[in-house]
């Protein structure tokens, strides 16, 4: 870790780099102790026969998951992904394209599962290779350089998404017992606190009894930030940086005002006081499971008949994509498991629903007074966190997930400017720190896949003189803010969106 | 019939189960492979025929490959487009009597032939010269350009250097179809040709040309988004449902 990292220099345009095999070549994050381990059902250490193990795990897999099976197979090869993945852009190691992250576990398949693979001469033909303990080391390392982002997807003439490989990649290797210390350590915490902070319930009330005052100092009105609050209609579910991080609990204030305007009662719950769902970036899905079975809990406990969602990019991906089928949170099951949840909720509102989805509903509605030049010093863009442009949606339509949090920061802002159109949409670039990469042991990971983004934002910022770039992802948030100094961008330059909202809304009863 | 004849008559129909056999075998395991979440690459279509648009646009289009690179994507659409066309072309050696239709298009099938091998050479050049894309080449990768290369050059040649009785050719795969055996002329262009088509078959379904029908059964493509509002489960995740207590 002694090792200087080097920024990558900003150009007026994105070069694809020449490759540069090995550059990246490293021992990867820091391995999970027993303790990270046990609790979500792996082994603590390397199993002796972790070889068989984790070749079986593979087989296993690609009979639950046909993404799995699939792209193994179809990979033609084509080279239109190598040129799209972030980390390949900022570091030049091939093993960060795309279709060769993927090789590293396809190799393998080909030599255990394809008649390829049976005899020596035909393995040299396709490329197939034995597990070694470096195939398992490369594994671990670039599996770990990839964010989950799906931007490679959208490329594919296959629809081939690399981060389905690599949460199985990361799957197996959980399963032999060489888990990532971060991640996992992390949804330990969520099993045993409730959040990933591991903030205990009484502490969270104290923080949000803080806020109050906060507000009431700031406003001189009294905004509420329940917690625990029984029979309320809405349970909001954020994630937890928004309770103590900068920027996200600006965000977070923005909820609150917004909640107390529409006159909506609402509530936190210590028991699930966390969106975040890393169990999604190691791709298991049974503890993905269980921890979205504590929102549910959280929903029938509480009694609430709607549930909204905070600013997080992932999350809102595990929420939207996959809280219905991993614990009935939704609508439209017919099973006694997801109607016991789904009788108490209210029909008429999406569940979950996003916050920014909540507001612009409420902006288009005239329920809120803004008064957006309150932001007039700033001019802002926004960045599309990978998760929700390429993994979820807001609203009715297809692409509401790049509309809606955009109408809303127009609607409190008079200044807004898109920067180029290949590197938002869906065609957006991750900030550098997704897919449970948001750690320091991986500072150099980060700090050369945020360069797409930051030379984006940076050409933006000169071109079209944006001060701010906003965005709507606890995890984005908390990386530019490290990263963007390494560019040379203050790290006051993330906002989040609803900081804008609150910078604009005007209480009712609110004197100034 | 000549002892030549035998050889492609076995070859063929051992092509033919393979193919069969192994994509039938395929089909199977991707079809009752479950997706048990859903990974629509978002933004995604709300209805069913939302999809079958998607799809379509993919399919026939290429349209992800259109996003992601444009020589690329002109050189597979030469080739599969040409491909098309020709083996359009091809099915007069299979039917007694040629629908006008495909008579009447006879000519164009051979600027497809054309098109097809211009399309695989620029796959070919790109594969070499393009530095990220040689890293991720393997030898099978070359061997099947150079494979359909072969296969249209050596049809190519038969229209315009080295003729063949066709006349024969179709007598011999209406042959096999009825299993009434006929010989094959015996042109070496012919027999390349055709033992290049053979072994283009036989490899299909156990090698990366099965993406003609595995990009039916892709998730992040052929899924509606619609997760909000049906509950969408695999059959291997029910019995992990357990109400509330927990
Ligand atoms: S999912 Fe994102 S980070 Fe991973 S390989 Fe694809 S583009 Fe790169
Ligand atoms: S774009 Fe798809 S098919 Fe082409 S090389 Fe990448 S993963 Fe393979």
């Amino acid at each position: 870790m002694a090792k200087e990292i080097e920024t990558p220099e900003v150009k007026e345009y994105l070069d694809v780099p020449h490759i540069q095999p090995g550059v990246m070549q490293g021992d990867g994050p820091f391995i999970a102790k027993p303790e990270h381990q046990e609790p979500l059902g792996f082994p603590g250490e390397l199993v002796p026969d972790w070889q068989n193990k984790a070749i079986d795990k593979l087989g296993e897999l690609k009979s639950k998951y046909r993404s799995l099976q699939l792209f193994l197979d179809i990979c033609v090869k084509c080279g239109s992904c190598t040129d799209k993945c972030h980390y390949f852009l900022g570091t030049a190691d091939p093993k960060n394209m795309p279709v060769a992250r993927q090789d590293l576990l396809r190799k393998v398949y080909r030599r255990y599962y394809t008649i390829w693979g049976k005899f020596g001469f035909t393995r040299k033909l396709v490329g197939a290779q034995e597990l070694t303990r470096e195939v398992l080391d490369d594994w671990y390392n670039y599996y770990h350089q990839c964010s989950e982002c799906r931007r490679c997807s959208v490329f594919c003439p296959y629809g081939i998404d690399t981060a389905e490989i690599t949460m199985a990649a990361r799957e197996i290797l959980d399963s032999v017992g060489i888990g990532m210390k971060y991640t996992n350590e992390i949804i330990a915490k969520v099993f045993k606190i409730g959040n990933n902070l591991g903030l205990p319930g009484p502490a969270l009330k104290m923080t949000l009894e803080d806020l109050e005052e906060e507000i009431e100092d700031d406003t001189g009105v009294k905004v509420e930030l329940p917690v625990d609050r029984e029979g309320v209609d809405v349970l909001l579910i954020t994630p937890s940086a928004d309770f103590f991080a900068e920027p996200h609990i600006d965000g977070l204030i923005g909820y609150a005002k917004v909640f107390h305007e529409a006159g909506v009662s609402w509530t936190v719950s210590s028991y699930a006081s966390e969106a975040a769902n890393f169990s999604m970036f190691i791709g298991s899905y049974e503890n993905m499971k269980r921890q979205a079975e504590r929102i549910r809990k959280a929903a029938l406990d509480l009694g609430v008949k709607r549930i909204i969602h905070g600013e997080c990019g992932h999350a809102w991906r595990a929420a939207y994509s996959f809280w219905n089928t991993l614990a009935g949170v939704g609508h439209g099951g017919d099973d006694a498991y997801s109607r016991e949840l789904q009788k108490q909720l209210d029909p008429a509102y999406p569940v979950p629903q996003h916050i920014c989805e909540f507001t612009w509903d409420l902006i288009q509605r005239d329920v809120l007074t803004l008064d957006p030049s309150e932001n007039d010093h700033m001019t802002l863009t926004f960045h599309d966190s990978c998760n929700v442009a390429r993994a979820s949606r807001m609203g009715d339509k297809p692409g509401g997930q790049f509309e809606i949090p955009r109408n809303v920061i127009k609607a409190v802002c008079n200044n807004y400017v898109d920067m180029p159109h290949h590197t938002i949409g869906e065609e957006t670039y991750c900030c550098g720190g997704g897919g449970g990469l948001l750690t320091d042991d991986l500072m150099e990971v980060r700090i050369k896949g945020a360069l797409p983004r930051m030379q984006a934002l940076k050409t933006t910022m000169e071109g079209k003189g944006v001060t701010h770039m906003a965005a709507i992802c606890a995890i984005c948030k908390t990386q530019f803010s490290k990263v963007m100094p390494y560019y040379e961008i203050g790290m006051d330059r993330i906002v989040s969106v609803h900081q804008l909202v609150s910078n604009a809304i005007k209480l009712t009863g609110q004197e100034d | 019939m000549s002892a030549i004849s035998y050889v492609y008559t076995f070859l063929f129909y051992a092509a033919a189960v393979l193919l069969v056999g192994g994509l039938v075998r395929k089909i199977y395991i991707y079809a009752k492979t479950p997706a048990p979440l859903k990974i629509p690459t978002t933004p995604a279509p709300v209805t069913r025929a939302g999809v079958v648009y998607r799809m379509f646009k993919e399919v026939v289009l290429f349209e992800s490959l259109f996003k992601g690179n444009k020589p690329t994507w002109l050189f597979a659409f030469l080739f599969h487009f040409g491909l098309l066309l020709v083996l359009i072309r091809h099915t007069r050696y299979f039917v007694e009597h040629v629908p006008s239709l495909i008579a009447m298009s006879q000519w164009a099938g051979i600027y497809a032939g054309m098109a097809m091998v211009a399309g695989l050479l620029g796959l070919l050049a790109r594969r070499i010269v393009v530095d990220r894309v040689r890293y991720i080449s393997s030898p099978s990768d070359y061997l099947i350009l150079l494979l359909l290369i072969s296969i249209g050059l050596s049809g190519l040649g038969m229209k315009y250097v080295a003729h063949t009785d066709i006349v024969q050719v179709k007598a011999f795969f209406l042959g096999l179809l009825r299993f009434d055996w006929q010989n094959l002329p015996s042109d070496g262009v012919l027999l390349v040709h055709l033992a290049l088509v053979a072994i283009l078959m036989m490899i299909f379904a156990y090698s990366k040309l099965l993406h003609g029908v595995g990009i039916f059964f892709s998730p992040t493509r052929n899924q509606v988004d619609n997760a909000r509002e049906r509950r969408h489960i695999a059959d291997w995740a029910k019995p992990l449902d357990k109400s509330s207590g927990q």
